[in-house]
């Protein structure tokens, strides 16, 4: 398969107790992290009342989105989006799952509109008044390999920049439990297919093998932080994976 | 303003849904005016409103390699798969082009959520019954994962779910991965069934008729949720008479989660970058396929966008009076019938609806139509202000 070449102009990223991109970067390098850490995401790009009521998936995708944007310089208005996940909010599910077990009629109709996978991107056009084309995925393990390479083959079929974003939030519960979604994590990245543009660069490849990839968010970030040139593979679905070079 | 693309073929394409399986029965039931909505005899509490339920699914026995993944949605995804042939056709491309030039794109909003119910009223403690155990049942990427068995493609995989854009989106998805030579066929699929989370969910935003629909009317007053399963196979070239992808567009209202924006920003500007992208100007349009929910809100919005943009002699109409709304399937479902419209030459009408809302122009349809339809545009708009629009051109023979 042909390879997708890009710039990766703008980082975000938000990991309980490491923080956001440059307090976690420092950690990954090593090094100390400077200043305090926040129990929760900011996400100050939300308004103050939705920040106080959105779920933690909304919080997470909108921190580490704006983060991305800033670094690259760019509006979030003026990105089309890509936002992944893989489980999406499993709280909520969890919570409407066991109200219809018992009374139905219950149901919130907030908890219901903010069930849906594309609630995370649709508080982000909102907060940023994007007008843009905006996408929920999700592909199980491949989720970040496949929003990723989404995000890419929109930035280089379109020629514009597009804002990924792949977020995870642990929940409770028998359904988290069975989908194991238990840990907390979310990136962002401003992909540019310019070549011209700053930023590091990145070369995605879709590969069919029956090897298993499984490389993680936490090594792609890892690769970005040292800034020195690295190859991993993330997983794709079966029999397939999506392997990334990073050239700084 | 988006470039104009090459245009693609649609090699296969299937639908079920209330109104039977295939095609045929879809052609059937629009010509002769019946509807595939019956009273609610889904949820086991009280909820009086319409359903457009697929007759058959719990008849439905999937293959022993399939029975981890056994779920209505499923159970709803196999009997789509064979309609028209489509499952055949799927595994003709992956054997014509190698499975890791074929990619599989999925687009549902409930995904089998309906298992995940069912495992929180039959809790062991605090733990699934082994029968709903398999953790790839209760992921929203689930449709993708069986379809991967299934068809046994190997290209690039994964679930699109903006709720009731999810299956137009899929269009768009796919044309790019084709147009970056990323893939030589791709295999689209949209299901969702019916569940206790989008019946009660969207009765709790108080956005369900009592009755079955009716999309555009003065007196509408709520939605008709629907299930179906769409299946389409695009590629790059097709026989003489394959029917095309020839635009999409996509956009966010960045308004409201629930409400659609009030001027139809968002509806404008993915109709404009769907025709666009296929060269056309809106008076090339000769039939549209409303989103048309029959909710207050948005049939408003769109028809004064319909009404504002195209000229009187395209002609428009909702069939959600004849499958309800069919949430994540909505696109594709409806694309399809977009398809049968441009082969056929037959205009559906707006089935239900009798008094057309002020709102509306001229070019909305009430009565079935006969004449000839060389471009067609489908729009879906979804929770969030997520909006996709497609354009479709009859095949030349």
């Amino acid at each position: 398969m042909n390879a997708l070449e890009l710039r990766i102009t703008g980082i975000g990223a938000w990991w309980p107790q490491r923080g956001d991109w440059p307090q976690l970067r420092a950690w990954l390098r090593g090094e100390a992290i400077g200043g305090a850490i926040a129990a929760r995401p900011p996400a100050g790009v939300l308004p103050q009342g939705e920040r106080r009521r959105a779920p933690l998936t909304v919080l997470l995708a909108c921190e580490v989105a704006a983060q991305a944007c800033a670094m690259a310089g760019h509006a979030g208005a003026d990105l089309p989006c890509v936002f992944s996940s893989a489980h999406g909010e499993v709280a909520i599910s969890h919570d409407m799952c066991a109200t219809l077990a018992s009374e139905p009629l219950a149901l919130s109709p907030t908890r219901f509109h903010n069930s849906v996978h594309n609630a995370a991107v649709g508080y982000w056009t909102l907060a940023t008044q994007c007008h843009e084309a905006s996408s929920a995925l999700s592909a199980w393990h491949g989720t970040l390999g496949a929003g990723l390479f989404e995000a890419a083959v929109l930035a280089c079929a379109e020629s514009r920049p597009v804002l990924f974003t792949c977020y995870e939030a642990a929940a409770e519960g028998p359904l988290a439990r069975v989908l194991g979604a238990d840990s907390t994590q979310a990136l962002a990245l401003v992909l540019d297919p310019d070549p011209a543009a700053a930023g590091s660069r990145l070369r995605l490849r879709q590969h069919a093998t029956t090897a298993t990839a499984t490389a993680t968010a936490a090594e792609l970030l890892r690769a970005l932080a040292l800034q020195q040139p690295a190859a991993l593979a993330l997983p794709a679905g079966i029999h397939r994976q999506l392997e990334i070079e990073i050239t700084p | 303003m988006p470039c104009r693309i090459p245009p693609l073929a649609i090699t296969a394409a299937t639908v079920t849904t209330a109104l039977g399986r295939g095609r045929e029965a879809q052609l059937r039931a629009l010509r002769e005016r019946r509807s595939g909505l019956r009273a609610n005899d889904f949820t086991r509490s009280p909820l009086p409103c319409a359903v457009g339920r697929v007759a058959g699914i719990e008849d439905v026995t999937l293959p022993p390699e399939l029975r981890d993944l056994d779920s209505r949605n499923h159970r709803l995804a196999w009997l789509g798969l064979h309609g028209d042939g489509f499952i055949d056709a799927a595994r003709a491309a992956v054997a014509r082009h190698g499975a890791a030039r074929v990619a599989l794109l999925a687009a549902t909003s409930t995904a089998s959520i309906g298992a995940t119910e069912a495992a929180y009223s039959e809790l062991a403690g605090d733990r699934f019954p082994a029968s709903l155990a398999a953790p790839e049942l209760h992921t929203l990427h689930s449709l993708g994962l069986l379809l991967e068995r299934v068809i046994g493609a190997r290209g690039p995989c994964m679930s699109q779910s903006t709720a009731c854009s999810s299956s137009a989106k899929i269009f768009a998805q796919g044309e790019r991965l084709l147009r970056l030579g990323l893939a030589d066929a791709v295999v689209l699929a949209g299901v969702d069934s019916l569940c206790g989370s989008v019946l009660f969910g969207f009765n709790a935003l108080e956005l369900v008729a009592p009755q079955p629909c009716r999309p555009f009317d003065a007196q509408r007053n709520g939605i008709s949720i629907g299930e179906a399963a769409g299946f389409v196979l695009l590629e790059r070239d097709g026989p003489p008479g394959a029917p095309h992808l020839l635009g999409h567009g996509e956009s966010s209202d960045a308004h409201h989660m629930s409400t659609p924006h009030p001027q139809g920003l968002g509806a404008r500007l993915a109709i404009e970058a769907a025709l666009a992208r296929a060269g056309l100007a809106a008076a090339d349009i000769d039939y549209i396929n409303l989103h048309g929910t029959a909710t207050a809100k948005n049939d408003e919005v769109e028809a004064a966008v319909i009404a504002a943009l195209f000229p009187p002699t395209t002609r428009a109409s909702s069939t959600k009076g004849w499958t309800g709304h069919t949430l994540g399937a909505a696109g594709i479902v409806e694309a399809v019938l977009c398809l049968l419209a441009l082969e056929h030459g037959c205009v559906p009408g707006t089935l239900n609806t009798t008094t057309p809302a002020a709102a509306c122009g001229p070019q909305l349809a009430l009565a079935n139509e006969t004449r000839t339809l060389r471009t067609a545009l489908s729009n879906s708009f979804g929770f969030g202000g997520n909006n996709c629009a497609l354009v479709f051109g009859r095949g030349q023979a």
